[in-house]
């Protein structure tokens, strides 16, 4: 029997009440008037031990008694046909156990360089190694194209001959999978609104008061995460699987390997107990997880196979680049008219690119209008990376907003204010963010500071969308020595999921985070989430608070003889269970415990679907930026970062900062930094390695400032809703904006490296004389 | 990660042989010649001196290593760095290799006093130095003040950098006990931290050095 609710919703202190209509077994959701112990508090990260002391095992540490290591042959070519593979001399390498084609049969054909040939398994890396020098490879040569504007030419070699499906990924958005035509390189348009024409917008925006136009570029960036893409794969039997995946779906990678080799799903078995960064790149089995799984049983051996950085680099995963033709008007009010994307990019082999999240979402405005499309080149394929195709969406949209506030001569801030009218969330944090920033003291005036150094403060916008999942299964077992283990298969990226567990069950329990035990990362237990899309803390921590909540009512009925009473009258805090109406009254967790019949109970709790709809179904942020900008160098220096965010009801206030910190910090390298460059001769990536593909570090760290808005929907148990993906959307269109400000001038690539901003700085010198 | 300057400063390592230094004792002409066969390479390398006039390699040679104050036997390729050696001869897992090249830092151990890259120095070179890794901050398993101020302050995400970072983090507060924050930065800027976790890992420091 479902029964009524009444909660405490709303945004920060502004609360309402909502009757919300939860299940009878289901705890009161957790709402703005519950001020609770542990959640939302500081909790540290419950594996720090082990990644502080070197103790934990990722599985680039897993070494297994006689485990060969294995390692790609990859093409040298961008395009190819590969005839023949000659494998005679490398088979009698000392050391090697198997080798083995990606492909049964020849011809091989090649659209990138760095894709998969074949790999060799040997008794230590370096013999793999060495093996591979051996291989003779005939090569047939073709022509190729990396750079997607020569590939979008009639002439161009084409990369596919065949329409391309889009391939699913986890990570990618819901909805964005639509037909859309392939002709030559080219697959789209995909047009939004469906069926739309641009008469509408273009007659709106031809009848608006003011209307800026321009066209912004963005980078190829890769996922770079620091532990590489591998497993290391052992047949426990001839056919059962055990296999350590570096992954951000343990499930998924169960799937595809039980499907690559016709087993049961029983019998294959992912473990993930520390993982070293994923992005987005990591949600499939890939291509070496089922090659070395191949190996391992041509071997009768555990096989490793991890890659190494240029293949990091090189095959699996990117964020799309992009070039956004972007036409955006506004009445004489400031009001938003209509907002006209045109917008295409490559994500080499893959597919993925299209930037209109931003666009489409943020604002309050009368038209829309975009026309997205993926162009391909023979470079490897995209992925989902961080917030899908909305940094570099924000890059471009936000830079626009804010070149229309300052023709309309309204601070940009105040301009944001204006076009996201009916959002409460969005009003309070774009508040919140101008007190902390000191907005109001800032220059009106671009390029006010007299010297060759001169700062700026720029503003942007991030969106992301609630998704959560279903169906999870989290297990709580209690012990009758009183000792509770919490278990789901999910994986921690580091993201701090393992904390938010033990955090929720030691609230819901009444006992302390380190009385809880916590054990994920195996596919062997419950059913948890692909980490993508900021699904994981949403999706999973109301069937953990569910799991503790039905664990408690069983300790209650234990308990309830004992203390003379009924279990509704109870309830747990402080490792006692006690009467409500009369505390003295109560024993200790534990000595409830040792009546537990038998050893020990299980108590579920599984994901359902939300309790109801979210009144505003997107997740906001607000950055403020600080920068200085070297004018005769060109060099940009993030100096300072206030950023309002909201994830619901965080879980965990430590590893919740931590997130946006690091969505920042990987904003800003976005925006100044990073840049995979293809020679466009050779087709091959020129900077496949840290130091030349760069990466922010310690010194390129501005100060951050972030505050978390609390945001109460009362959708589920806990509230919780993710905050990976929506820290980094905002980062690099609020640098440019903040290099506007100092300097007068915008840059509208990425990344804003010193040549473009001296570019840039130069052109307005001309325009100006 | 270790700056040159610190390396010689502290003078051990300068004394061996580098990875580098090994190739450049090759000569620019059998590296230089591409068409060189394989055997005529091999011949060169293995009759290449090394500064002490001993000559090491192909075949594996046996060493001896101080890690953490204890010694362990090992015969290895003299190829083999001491990430290598650390982490697939001894089961020392804590050092990560995270570019195999120097750039990112995941590597990073003390010897003697300096901070290095693991990957990038051969075993052999090793031999004589204490060598100290995150497996040696522990004592009698009570963590260090260093790895609980991480702990404490979240100076970690994946996890995956976080042993060399706290290696550069235990070489400054060695010399350094009470850095200010633009130590810090510079102390750890060897390194790569994919989650952006920097500004509470300069807390966890500066907290420990309290």
């Amino acid at each position: 029997m479902p029964r009524e609710v009444t909660l405490k919703v709303g945004v920060g202190k502004n609360l309402k009440e909502r009757i919300v209509e939860i299940p009878d077994n289901a705890p009161r959701p957790w709402d703005g008037s519950d001020d609770l112990k542990y959640v939302g508090k500081r909790v540290p990260r419950v594996d720090g031990r082990d990644k502080t002391s070197g103790r934990a095992k990722f599985t680039f540490d897993i070494q297994l008694p006689g485990m060969l290591h294995a390692k790609f042959l990859r093409s040298k070519y961008p395009a190819a046909v590969i005839r023949k593979i000659d494998t005679s001399k490398a088979i009698k390498y000392p050391g090697v156990k198997a080798i083995l084609s990606v492909q049964d049969k020849l011809p091989l054909i090649v659209r990138f360089a760095g894709q998969e040939i074949l790999a060799v398994a040997a008794e230590t890396a370096h013999q793999a190694a060495e093996a591979l020098k051996l291989i003779e490879v005939t090569y047939d040569v073709r022509k190729f194209v990396v750079d997607k504007d020569l590939a979008k030419e009639k002439n161009a070699p084409t990369v596919f001959n065949t329409q391309v499906e889009e391939k699913l990924t986890e990570g990618d958005l819901p909805g964005e999978h639509s037909e859309v035509t392939q002709k030559g390189n080219v697959r789209g348009p995909n047009i939004s609104p469906k069926d739309a024409t641009p008469e509408k917008i273009d007659a709106a925006l031809a009848s608006s008061f003011a209307v800026v136009e321009a066209t912004y570029r963005t980078q190829v960036q890769t996922h770079s995460a620091m532990e590489t893409h591998g497993v290391v794969v052992d047949w426990t039997a001839e056919d059962k699987l055990k296999c350590w995946a570096s992954t951000q779906a343990v499930f998924a990678v169960r799937d595809e390997l039980a499907g690559s080799f016709k087993l049961p799903k029983s019998n294959v078995r992912i473990i993930t107990k520390h993982m070293g960064g994923g992005f987005g790149a990591k949600f499939g089995v890939g291509i070496y997880g089922v090659m070395a799984a191949k190996l391992a049983r041509e071997a009768k051996a555990p096989v490793r196979l991890m890659l190494d950085r240029k293949e990091e680099h090189l095959c699996v995963g990117n964020r799309p680049d992009s070039v956004q033709s972007l036409k955006i008007g506004a009445d004489n009010d400031g009001k938003l008219t209509g907002i006209k994307l045109i917008s295409y990019g490559t994500a080499g082999t893959g597919t993925g690119a299209g930037t209109s999240g931003p666009a489409k979402n943020i604002y309050e405005y009368d038209h829309f209008y975009s026309e997205e499309s993926d162009v391909f080149t023979n470079a490897g394929p995209g992925a989902a990376f961080r917030a899908p195709g909305h940094p570099q969406g924000a890059f471009a949209l936000e830079q626009a907003i804010d070149e229309l506030a300052y023709k309309l001569k309204i601070d940009p801030l105040e301009f944001r204010k204006i076009n996201t009218p009916n959002n409460e969330i969005r009003q309070a944090q774009l508040k919140i963010a101008a007190e902390k920033s000191g907005w109001a003291r800032r220059n009106p005036n671009p390029g006010a500071d007299k010297g060759p150094i001169k700062r700026g403060i720029g503003i942007a916008n991030s969106v992301w969308y609630y998704f959560y999942g279903r169906n999870f299964q989290v297990s709580t077992q209690v012990n009758n020595d009183g000792t509770v283990k919490v278990t789901n298969g999910v994986q921690d990226l580091g993201t701090g999921i393992t904390t938010v567990i033990v955090t929720i069950a030691a609230e819901e329990l009444g006992l302390k985070p380190s009385d809880i035990q916590v054990s994920i990362g195996d596919s062997e237990y419950g059913y948890g989430p692909a980490s993508g899309g900021s699904v994981t803390t949403g999706g999973l921590s109301p069937a953990v608070r569910d799991s503790a909540y039905a664990a408690k009512m069983k300790m209650f009925e234990i308990a309830a003889p004992m203390l003379e009473t009924t279990a509704d009258k109870l309830a747990a805090a402080d490792g006692k269970i006690f009467i409500k109406e009369n505390p003295d009254k109560s024993l200790s967790w534990k000595q409830v415990a040792k009546k537990i019949p038998g050893d020990n109970f299980i108590a579920i709790g599984e994901r359902k679907e939300d309790y109801h709809k979210l009144d505003i179904g997107t997740i906001h942020g607000v950055q403020i930026i600080e920068v200085a900008v070297d004018t005769e160098t060109g060099v940009v220096k993030a100096e300072r970062v206030y950023a309002v965010h909201d994830c619901g009801r965080p879980m965990d206030l430590l590893t919740t900062e931590s997130q946006i910190n690091g969505g920042i910090i990987q904003g800003i390298s976005y925006a100044l930094f990073e840049d995979r460059i293809l020679d466009r001769n050779t087709g091959i990536m020129v900077n496949s390695n840290m130091e030349q593909y760069k990466i922010a570090g310690a010194l390129d760290t501005p100060e951050i400032e972030s505050v978390v808005l609390n945001v109460h929907y009362g959708q589920s148990s806990t509230g919780a809703i993710g905050i990976g993906e929506p820290a980094t959307v905002a980062t690099a269109g609020a640098v440019g904006n903040a290099i506007f400000h100092a300097t007068g001038v915008r840059v509208r690539e990425l990344p804003m490296t010193p040549d473009k901003v001296l570019i840039a700085l130069e052109a307005m010198k001309g325009a100006s004389s | 990660m270790a700056h040159s300057k610190d390396v010689k400063k502290n003078g051990p390592i300068s004394k061996g042989v580098s990875r580098r230094g090994f190739l450049k004792g090759l000569g620019a002409t059998s590296l230089g010649v591409a068409a060189a066969s394989k055997s005529e390479l091999l011949a060169k390398l293995e009759h290449a001196p090394s500064p002490n006039g001993t000559l090491l390699g192909k075949n594996a040679v046996a060493l001896t290593l101080n890690i953490n104050g204890k010694i362990h036997q090992v015969k290895v390729e003299p190829r083999i760095t001491l990430a290598e050696v650390l982490r697939d001869n001894l089961g020392l897992t804590g050092t990560k290799t995270g570019c195999e090249r120097g750039a990112c830092g995941a590597c990073t151990v003390i010897m003697e006093g300096a901070t290095i890259n693991a990957c990038m120095t051969l075993a052999v070179d090793a031999i004589g130095q204490k060598i100290e890794t995150i497996e040696g901050l522990e004592s009698d398993g009570k963590l260090s003040k260093l790895q609980e101020s991480f702990i404490e302050n979240d100076g970690l995400q994946c996890g995956f950098c976080t042993p060399g970072i706290i290696m550069s983090s235990k070489n400054l507060l060695d010399t350094n006990p009470k850095p200010q924050l633009e130590e810090v930065k510079k102390a750890v800027s060897g390194h790569i931290c994919r989650c952006g976790t920097y500004p509470k890992v300069f807390e966890s420091i500066l907290a420990a050095g309290k």
